[in-house]
């Protein structure tokens, strides 16, 4: 199974055409895919309190965003999910690269990743977790989820779940 | 002029036009002047207005203005790059630059000193950046809806605020008319 390509399509058939980016290596591949798939406007954000920004914009609007970015994002954008996402009862997925979980081989991903589950739990922000490839089957499910409650929802993708980090 | 001396003159063009307004006394000020379904309050969040202002843009046809101030735009410098680069015509970033952090009391901001808004938006490649004084403000606002150009203003004006409630609304409320304004 392609993963990209199915997160891509997930995206697609729940209606979502406005997504922002920013990178991580384990990313690179669905950004890819995003970025060549002509339903999705790919914006690129240079921050990820900005990249909410954007999509909170994109809802009011009309369009269902989303927005792919690392775990250490929410060390960033707490702030913009409390006073923006959720003050405004907005919904967001939120498709996240989670860095220093098993297979990791940066050792300061980890110090992060240790406060990544207990954040979200403090922000009251409904979290899954992809560990193997076939966790992508209930994706579609997730997306269903966030535009029916109009929440912030997360979804950690680890290594494991990219196959591996990759060459060091 | 102060920024509430120039919302008020320039509510007018305002009043038709989807506006998301910047954190504080901004909002506070347009509310107390001319509130309209038509305008998006941000009670929190300092420096995404820009951010906000061109996510609705991009996805549908009706011109939109963010009302920025210079505070907020240094703490997200990261937007104007964004900007540039995702064209959307039906844009217009209004920065009401007076040269401090109004909603907290007046102190400085470096867009008063050695910064320039303006030469920065230029830089990171807005094709349109007009840098004008408080009392042109209504007229190169007008000038960037007719030219249907993406458009950045850098409106330099004396900082002091208007004393005005606070904004009472709920949120979702805020949102909700708002919504329903863009899709009217
Ligand atoms: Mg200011």
């Amino acid at each position: 199974m392609d993963i990209n390509k199915k997160i891509t399509d997930d995206l697609v058939a729940n209606d979502i055409s406005f997504v922002t980016t920013v990178p991580c290596k384990q990313l690179a591949g669905v950004i890819d895919e995003i970025d060549n798939c002509d339903e999705i406007y790919h914006i690129p954000s240079n921050k990820e309190d900005e990249g909410m920004g954007l999509c909170a914009g994109a809802f009011m609007g009309g369009k269902r965003p989303a927005i792919i970015m690392q775990n250490t994002a929410i060390g960033v954008t707490i702030n913009t999910l409390a006073t923006l996402i959720q003050y405004y009862r907005m919904p967001l997925p939120m498709l996240i690269s989670y860095r220093g979980e098993l297979r990791e081989p940066v050792a300061c991903q980890v110090e992060m990743a240790v406060h990544t589950k207990a954040l979200l739990a403090q922000m009251n922000i409904p979290t899954y977790h992809f560990h193997h490839q076939k966790d992508v089957e209930e994706l579609d499910m997730i997306l269903k989820y966030t535009f029916m409650c109009n929440k912030p929802v997360a979804i950690l993708t680890d290594a494991n779940f990219w196959g591996g980090y990759g060459d060091q | 002029m102060i920024r509430s001396e120039i919302l008020k003159e320039i509510a007018p063009i305002l009043r038709d036009q989807l506006v998301v307004c910047n954190i504080g006394i901004p909002s506070q000020e347009l509310h107390a002047i001319d509130d309209q379904p038509t305008n998006f309050y941000m009670l929190g969040t300092m420096g995404l207005a820009s951010s906000i202002g061109l996510g609705l843009a991009l996805v549908q046809p009706k011109p939109v203005i963010a009302i920025d101030g210079d505070g907020s735009v240094l703490t997200n410098l990261g937007t104007l790059p964004t900007i540039a680069n995702n064209t959307a015509n039906n844009f217009i970033l209004l920065i009401i630059d007076n040269g401090s952090y109004g909603s907290t009391g007046d102190q400085p901001t470096y867009a008063g000193q050695k910064t320039s808004l303006a030469a920065v938006a230029t830089a990171c490649g807005c094709d349109h950046v007009v840098e004008c004084q408080a009392e042109d403000t209504g007229k190169v606002l007008q000038e960037a809806l007719d030219s249907s150009e993406m458009t950045v203003i850098v409106c330099k004006c004396e900082s002091g605020n208007a004393k005005n409630p606070v904004i009472t609304m709920d949120p979702v409320v805020i949102r909700d008319r708002f919504m329903k304004a863009v899709q009217a």
